[in-house]
């Protein structure tokens, strides 16, 4: 290599070797291979050389000039590469230890069990219907056979409207109108009656903490030809082992309801202890949860079902007690409270 | 109720069997059994009768006594006793040394200086009654040393039946009735009721007698004398308070006896005071005292039992204090009787008297067991006072009789119900164990309801079934799924869009859902300056704070936005709840379902609040059925709404509900520093609305132009009324760019996007629908604000 080359070499190799941000690295390019570049400039001496000098000096400065541009890209990768290097040391760690903003929505617990209620019914091939709140004294009494003097209809129990309605006191009364719609399909094309209605039922109380006059039931009926007990023990098992997602024991007590014949107390295995006994069943390991039954004949004839032919079962679960169970809530009267300091908590629950 | 396994064995021999089992199959076949089973005597062992042989005061202590008594060992024992009653001669009961009462095991004690050998007891002590008065006075002739277990049922099982399961039966109000369930349950045989024969009394004159009134089913009375006991016996003190009634007299005691036993209230009057019994009711409300001293007003439609024209008790609630037996009564009467369940029943909540009588009557008494309860009344009086004499006829008055009930079924339709197979001989078992009279060929059986079931309780073949199967046992169910055809079910379209409507609010806007009363209140309307407007009124809330259901659920919501209020600076809360607006031509309440939604903000202003709501609103209606919501502005009608901003909403040409501000007087007594604004949504509205279904359009593949307009206008509906009314469909999309507001007025600015699905638009073609929108809006003097775009 001749001496202005290596001189040209040496001179470019100090040069680079302060670079340290990519505009001064640009600029050295220019200085070095740009038209006027000092190794641009060493072609420019070839003239006074020989044609066998002319040859190897040519290539001698090519080479040059590769390792220039070789060396200046390299350079170029490895600022880069301390650019991100840089700006990856620049970026903060972040605290994530920090607890979480939930801010969201919430939905009544008395929604959230009605839902997973309905979820296990709606696989089973049962309707939602829904019913009124305010219904008269034949749906909510008469046409469930319960007579004019029971006590259920005295005036202290029940919220009274002046025109002679009334605030339904149990989802029952909505039996009647659910025979009504469906006992065409039922006659007609042998569509079994499968209705669940969950909804709001009102009794004229005091409250206090296990006390409400304002709260969530969710009747249950299933009619068609041969629906017997043993069918309604079987749907029972089935449908709470559903509801509370594990295997449940029922037993059935004798229970007098007067839109029922047979009527039972249906209780279930204690849900804490499985039936040991502790505290919460008060130490029998049941706990008494819906009252059920075969569905009596005078009321499916209400309906306009012919009790002769047709049986069904029907049965009423407490959503209200069914929330503070699978909650909780100690206190009924949080439910109706209006407060997000308790409701808010009740964000989802599928 | 308690019951007495003592009192139930007398009437079936349950002897080798498991008490607690079996009350266990009780409370699955018959009727609920409290938890708590009381094993009375159980802790009590080593109590002996003994006889005070001597008596001295203690040198030092007023009350103390230093007792000699014979314990039955041979030799005196040194007592020392309290009790005030000790006398020579006396037999008390005694716990010897190493005797148990409770935890305390009786040792050799110092008391004041002298040793005691044991301890004389009271009969509260025993548990056997609430006397502590002094201890036992054991007047029957036992011998000392004697174990009080052996002569007394002090060891007894008993247990709680919940009234409330025993409301459809009122066979089981009296032990008899309860045996026979524990005759079914075991398979024992039950015993017939020992009776005396009262025939034998036929010849003696009757007693003046008559019903007047038909709510007096049967009246079955009796007259007695020379009745010189005064205490009941041991036994039948222990039974009563077992089952929680305190002993009165020998009298009194035994009508309560019977009650329990038979479950027949019976009542004594002093034979005097009754000379001409009548029952009937008066025509004019007057005061009588009832034995309990009280002053009672009785009214036109309570029964009462009269000496001729004067009451001398309430019929099956209460005797008159009048009448009662006195000590120098000399004979009595005894009254059994039935009346008519609802009359009794009524009587007692007007009277707020409920007693263990009216309890039973309420239930409806079978009338054929006032006679026989009678003659048992009679056979253990006689066995405890055997110069009791009877000095009237049985005097029985029958004013009504419920029809015999026989009912016919087959063993299919036993079948059918159950779902099982339960065998013939089964049925016929199970229904005779229980009184039923039954006839069974082959497989149809005709069956006779006793008449302590057939006052209304078994009326029908259903009933049976219930006879059979519970009995049967449902443990013992075979238990198997219904087999019914398949078809789908349809969720209904108001259900889905209700739980669309709440998934929307919670998910997409974090609202919560809330639930509130469907009546005002009151006290919190009234706080917050909300007048509770005329509706449909409560007649009979034991609240004195409710009365009017609501109209709206706005109102019972901002009741809870005021309640939260530091919850949090800005929060959202909707409910889907009822209400009511009036009564409809049929006279029906004309209820409404209805979603309320509040937004409370510290941090908004109110105009960002106000489009926020109103976006959600049409996020609902785009979402659910497709639609887009017009608004008409509306005039506010109701004292928590606002008097401007308040806009009816429109949704596929149906107004659905109203978005609005809260009434600033409101809103101040909620909290001054707050926006609050509001929306309701009829459901049942809503719901009817049709899905319109998404109406998908291929983008053009073609250059779009988009123009910008900007017009003085201070709303923006004539603008959309202008480019709907243009009815291009090259207009792919219009939207508001900037709204600018100065002195001179406010001016819109749009931008809308014109596309051809098959070709490049002409800047000619859009520019004349341009055109025919500007032109229409300058009709309208709405006029561009810079000119036409070139």
């Amino acid at each position: 290599m001749s001496a202005k080359t290596q001189e040209v070499k040496q001179a470019f190799l100090d040069a680079l070797s302060k670079i340290e941000k990519m505009e001064d690295l640009e600029k050295i390019r220019v200085e070095y291979t740009g038209k006027k570049g000092y190794v641009t400039e060493l072609l420019k001496e070839m003239k006074s050389l020989s044609h066998e000098e002319k040859k190897t000096f040519g290539q001698e400065v090519n080479v040059l000039k590769n390792e220039v541009n070789d060396a200046i890209s390299q350079k170029r990768e490895e600022l880069e590469r301390k650019q991100i290097e840089l700006e990856n040391s620049l970026m903060p760690e972040f605290d994530i230890s920090m607890p979480a903003d939930l801010k969201r929505g919430s939905y009544h617990p008395i929604t959230l069990v009605q839902r997973q209620c309905e979820e296990v019914f709606k696989s089973m091939g049962f309707a939602v219907e829904d019913y009124s709140e305010i219904v008269t004294d034949y749906e909510c009494f008469e046409a469930l056979n319960i007579p004019k003097d029971h006590p259920a209809r005295d005036m202290q129990d029940t919220y009274y409207l002046e025109n002679g309605q009334l605030l339904k006191s149990h989802t029952s009364a909505a039996q009647n109108a659910i025979y009504k719609k469906y006992k065409d399909a039922l006659v007609n094309e042998g569509k079994a009656i499968k209705a669940i209605f969950p909804g709001r039922c009102f009794r004229n109380e005091a409250t206090d903490a296990c006390h409400e006059n304002t709260f969530f039931q969710m009747e249950g009926v299933m009619v068609d030809k041969d629906i017997s007990i043993s069918n309604l023990i079987f749907f029972m098992k089935t449908m709470l082992s559903e509801v509370f997602q594990k295997d449940i024991k029922v037993r059935l007590r004798p229970g007098f309801f007067p839109f029922v014949e047979p009527g039972f107390e249906l209780d279930i295995s204690c849900l804490i202890c499985g039936g040991e006994g502790c505290p919460s069943c008060k130490h029998s390991g049941w706990l008494e949860l819906c009252p059920c039954g075969m569905i009596h004949p005078r009321v499916l004839e209400e309906g306009g079902i012919d009790p002769e032919e047709y049986t069904g079962f029907a049965f009423g679960l407490g959503l209200t007690r069914l929330a503070m169970m699978k909650y909780g809530v100690k206190d009924i009267r949080d439910l109706n409270s209006g407060s997000l300091k308790t409701l808010s908590q009740f964000t989802d629950d599928k | 109720m308690f019951l007495s396994m003592n009192w139930i064995s007398d009437f079936v021999d349950l002897s080798g069997l498991d008490k607690l089992e079996l009350i266990n199959k009780f409370s699955l076949s018959t009727a609920e059994v409290e938890n708590e089973i009381f094993h009375k005597g159980s802790d009590i062992s080593g109590i002996v009768v003994a006889e005070i042989k001597s008596v001295e005061e203690h040198p030092e202590s007023k009350k103390l006594h230093l007792l000699k008594v014979d314990a039955g060992d041979g030799e005196l024992t040194d007592v020392v006793c309290g009790a005030p009653n000790v006398r020579v001669g006396m037999k008390t009961a005694f716990a010897k040394v190493g005797a148990k009462i409770g935890e305390i095991e009786i040792t050799p004690r110092k008391l004041a200086g002298y040793t005691s050998n044991g301890m004389c007891c009271s009969e509260k002590e025993i548990g056997i009654s609430d006397n502590h008065e002094g201890i036992m006075d054991i007047t029957d002739d036992i011998p000392c040393g004697t174990d009080l277990k052996e002569v007394y049922e002090i060891d007894d099982i008993i247990f709680e039946v919940d009234n409330k399961s025993l409301t459809n039966r009122p066979d089981l109000w009296g032990h008899y009735g309860i045996a026979r369930e524990f005759a079914a349950i075991s398979g024992r045989e039950l015993k017939p009721i020992p009776q005396a024969d009262l025939s034998a009394y036929e010849n003696l004159p009757k007693v003046d007698l008559k019903i007047e009134d038909p709510l007096c089913h049967r009246y079955s009375c009796l007259r007695f004398g020379n009745i010189t006991t005064h205490k009941s016996p041991v036994n039948m003190r222990i039974r009563l308070f077992y089952c929680g009634m305190r002993a009165l007299n020998f009298l009194a005691d035994l009508t309560n006896y019977l009650m329990l036993e038979m479950g027949q209230p019976m009542h004594a009057f002093d034979s005097r005071k009754v000379e001409k019994i009548r029952v009937k009711r008066f025509d004019k409300p007057f005061t009588f005292k009832t034995l309990d001293g009280v002053d009672r007003e009785i009214d036109e439609n309570t029964l009462m039992i009269c000496n001729d024209n004067t009451p001398v008790a309430i019929a099956g609630i209460m005797g008159g204090l009048d009448s009662e037996i006195v000590d120098d009564t000399t004979s009595l009467t005894l009254e059994s009787a039935t009346f008519d369940a609802a009359s009794i029943r009524k009587s007692t909540v007007r009277l707020s008297h409920r007693t263990d009588a009216s309890m039973r009557y309420e239930k409806s008494l079978d009338p054929e067991m006032t006679t026989v309860a009678v003659a048992r009344f009679v056979n253990l009086l006689k066995e405890i006072d055997s110069g009791a004499q009877i000095i009237s006829a049985l005097t029985d008055e029958v004013a009504f009789k419920y029809d015999d009930v026989k009912l016919d079924f087959t063993k299919a339709f036993v079948d059918k119900y159950t779902g099982i197979e339960i065998s013939n001989e089964q049925i016929v078992k199970t229904l005779k164990s229980l009184g039923f009279g039954v006839e069974n060929d082959g497989d149809n059986f005709s069956v006779e309801v006793p008449s302590w079931r057939a006052t209304k309780d078994v009326t029908i073949k259903a009933d049976i079934i219930e006879e059979i199967t519970r009995i049967y046992g449902y443990d013992n169910f075979d238990i198997h799924t219904a087999v019914v055809p398949v078809s789908p079910v349809r969720t209904q379209v108001e259900k889905s869009d209700e739980d669309r409507i709440k998934d929307i609010l919670v998910k997409r806007y974090s609202m919560h859902e809330l639930h509130s009363y469907v009546w005002a209140y009151y006290d919190d309307y009234k706080a917050l300056g909300i007048e509770v407007e005329k509706n449909v009124e409560l007649i009979n809330a034991t609240n004195p704070n409710i009365k009017t259901i609501r109209n709206s659920i706005i109102p019972t919501q901002l009741c809870q936005v005021k309640y939260n209020v530091g919850y949090d600076s800005d929060f959202k809360v909707f409910e889907i709840g009822r209400t009511v607006d009036g009564f409809k031509d049929d006279g029906l309440c004309d209820e409404q379902k209805k979603l309320a939604v509040t937004l409370y903000s510290k941090t908004k202003e109110m105009s960002e609040l106000y489009f926020e709501l109103r976006d959600i609103l049409a996020v609902i209606a785009d979402d659910i059925k497709h639609e887009k919501l017009s608004f008409e502005k509306a005039e506010a009608t109701h004292s928590w709404q606002h008097p401007k901003n308040l806009n009816k909403m429109i949704c596929a040409g149906k107004v659905i509900g109203e978005i609005g501000i809260a009434n600033s007087v409101v809103s101040k007594n909620i909290d001054k520093k707050a926006n609050i604004v509001f929306a309701e949504i009829d459901i049942k509205e809503f719901a009817k609305i049709k899905n319109a279904g998404i109406s998908y359009s291929e983008p053009s593949k073609f250059p779009e132009i988009e123009i910008d307009l900007s017009f003085v206008s201070e709303t923006y509906a004539p603008i959309a009324k202008a480019i709907e009314n243009a009815k291009c469909e090259l207009i792919k999309d219009v939207s508001v760019t900037d709204v600018y507001a100065d002195e001179s007025g406010k001016s819109i600015t749009i931008r809308i996007i014109f596309a051809h699905p098959e070709r490049t638009l002409t800047k000619e073609e859009v520019l004349s629908v341009v055109d025919t929108i500007v032109s229409e809006l300058e009709g309208n003097s709405i006029k561009l604000k810079n000119g036409l775009p070139q």
